[in-house]
């Protein structure tokens, strides 16, 4: 790269990143000034800890993205085997379309339209609590399920039929075939497809703040509802927190990623050195 | 010969299109429903009419997102494109650097924008540092653009850097060769190839831009409304649902038509859509 590239590059990454330093470092400072650094301690952390509703939030949304990304993952998975199978290509289109909905409508339309559904139901049945832990969940389930589908879909795509089909002239049944020698293949878009729902999950905001109910609050939830009030640096540390959370997720996916990507290689130059 | 049978038959998609027809489309219908009736049920128009209040807040929204868009843009694309000629390790790093800010809560995000621009902020604390004037951010339509524009920053340059990186390098020697100028091989030859990418971020920049409350609320510092607020603030209430309904109603087909315009404009939407 020449020099100005890198200059400009180094600036634009500057400026994305001053706002997050800033927080992190101000989230140990001793007092509660967020404008001046007045020396460093944990009070911030402390105080985070001392409130029993940080760990509620903390073991709801863990709970919920693994609910909602398992669930996603069987159904999209699925769905994306078996639309293929789909011979009408209208009704093959018409299924794709309208499972990228929610991929394309804006989140707040999403959000209003489940609790519009849900407010309705509930009321319909007689529910008193009409939001709760199985709204958020059935929400949070339908818009991870479409970045399910993408990534699987490709890997479904791509499969070769011969193999599913030597394997049963060699004596599997079809439910065996599947297993042993498609699943296997479709496996690493299967896997990003559950990561990408479990993040997806854990980052929401928008649709889980219209299909919740006051009792199941989620950390996004408890943030928005700290920032309601004043400006309070235990925010900070819970952010920190979240932050470096993410860069230890970010890492070791990239890790296995890269160890993913070494197997492929050599499957491959196996399959190629086979048929040379 | 016995005929094969595989499992796999479309049987195996059926929950899922049940699950589309349930948590899609009727919460979708649903919105069509809310924005015709009144909170008893009855049939009306009046929804739709009652926009005429709001044409100052589709106003300000479109504009505020698409100059946070067009800010994406203009800064993400050379970003985009000097992160594609970069070697292949510093591409990585580039990329991972790119992503942390991404898979950051967006609230998180806002949020440490506001503690840099707040009037006892960082900025305005260095400010009286040196004996400056201070500037009152929050609150100015500048501080949402700009925080629209920081937020999904990264969602602009990741489709255009996708795109980029993929286009034959011989291609653009090719041009050159042709006896294009610099110039001439970025507007005739990058910028067209990466067409598809300039969709995705563009969609993927301003559809949150325009939706979002967020951002407004604590950049904004509520002294004007987003479409987001809007709809935000009907739905407090039972009885102004049905208004939501309708500002969501002409924001859904206002944005769903704006991206079937523009993928009419590629014909493939490779543009790493997927964040």
């Amino acid at each position: 790269m020449k020099t100005l590239q890198k200059i400009y590059t180094f600036l634009i990454f500057f400026i994305l990143y001053i706002p997050i330093v800033v927080l992190v470092l101000f989230s140990f400072n001793s007092s509660g000034n967020t404008g001046s650094m007045t020396g460093l301690s944990l009070y911030w952390y402390r105080e985070l800890f001392a409130t029993p509703s940080t760990f509620t939030a903390l073991k709801n949304t863990l709970i919920l993205a693994l609910s909602a990304s398992v669930i996603s993952t069987l159904l999209g998975t699925a769905a994306a085997v078996g639309i293929g199978k789909f011979k009408n290509k209208a009704v093959r289109g018409a299924v794709l379309s309208v499972t990228n909905v929610p991929m394309m409508n804006p989140d707040i339309v999403t959000g209003i339209s489940m609790m519009l559904l849900f407010v309705l139901v509930g009321s319909l049945i007689g529910l008193k609590e009409k939001l709760g832990f199985w709204t958020i969940l059935i929400a949070h389930i339908t818009f991870c399920l479409p970045y399910v589908i993408l990534s699987v879909r490709p890997r479904v795509l791509g499969l070769n039929r011969s193999l599913s089909e030597a394997a049963m002239d060699l004596g599997c049944t079809p439910v065996s075939a599947f297993f042993r020698v498609e699943l296997p293949a479709i496996m690493p878009g299967i896997v990003s497809g559950f990561i990408m729902a479990f993040t997806l999950s854990l980052d929401d905001f928008v649709i889980s703040y219209f299909t919740t109910g006051n009792d199941f609050q989620t950390l996004p939830l408890l943030i928005y509802s700290m920032t309601k009030k004043e400006v309070t640096p235990d925010i900070y540390a819970l952010s920190t927190l979240m932050i470096a959370a993410v860069l230890i997720l970010l890492i070791l996916s990239n890790v296995a990623e890269s160890k993913g990507k070494n197997k492929e290689n050599e499957t491959s130059a196996k399959a190629a050195e086979r048929i040379g | 010969m016995k005929q094969k049978r595989t499992l796999s038959g479309k049987i195996v998609a059926y929950p899922h299109v049940l699950w589309s027809v349930l948590f899609i489309m009727l919460p979708l219908l649903f919105v069509l429903y809310f924005a015709f009736t009144t909170p008893d049920g009855a049939f009306t128009f009046d929804n739709i009419i009652a926009l005429g209040n709001h044409k100052a807040t589709f106003a300000l929204s479109v504009s505020l997102s698409l100059l946070a868009t067009v800010f994406c843009f203009l800064l993400g694309y050379p970003l985009a494109y000097f992160m594609a000629q970069a070697s292949p390790k510093k591409q990585k790093l580039l990329m991972t650097l790119l992503m942390l800010p991404m898979w950051t809560n967006l609230l998180i995000r806002t949020y440490s924008m506001m503690a840099l621009m707040d009037d006892a902020g960082l900025i305005n604390s260095l400010l009286s540092a040196l004996h400056l004037n201070t500037i009152r951010m929050i609150g100015t339509k500048g501080a949402v653009v700009f925080g629209m524009a920081y937020d999904f920053f990264p969602y602009m340059v990741l489709p255009l850097y996708t795109t980029i990186s993929k286009i034959d390098k011989s291609v653009l020697e090719a041009a050159s060769d042709l006896g294009a100028s610099p110039a001439g091989v970025m507007t005739k030859v990058v910028l067209p190839l990466s067409s598809s990418g300039i969709i995705s971020g563009v969609t993927m920049v301003f559809v949150p831009s325009i939706s979002t409350f967020y951002i407004s609320q604590k950049l904004g510092g509520g002294t004007f409304d987003l479409l987001g607020d809007a709809i935000e603030r009907q739905f407090q209430n039972v009885n102004t649902y049905n208004v939501g309904a309708a500002i969501s109603l002409v924001m859904m087909i206002l944005v769903l038509l704006s991206l079937w315009v523009m993928n009419r404009f590629t014909d493939s939407d490779e543009g790493g859509t997927q964040a």
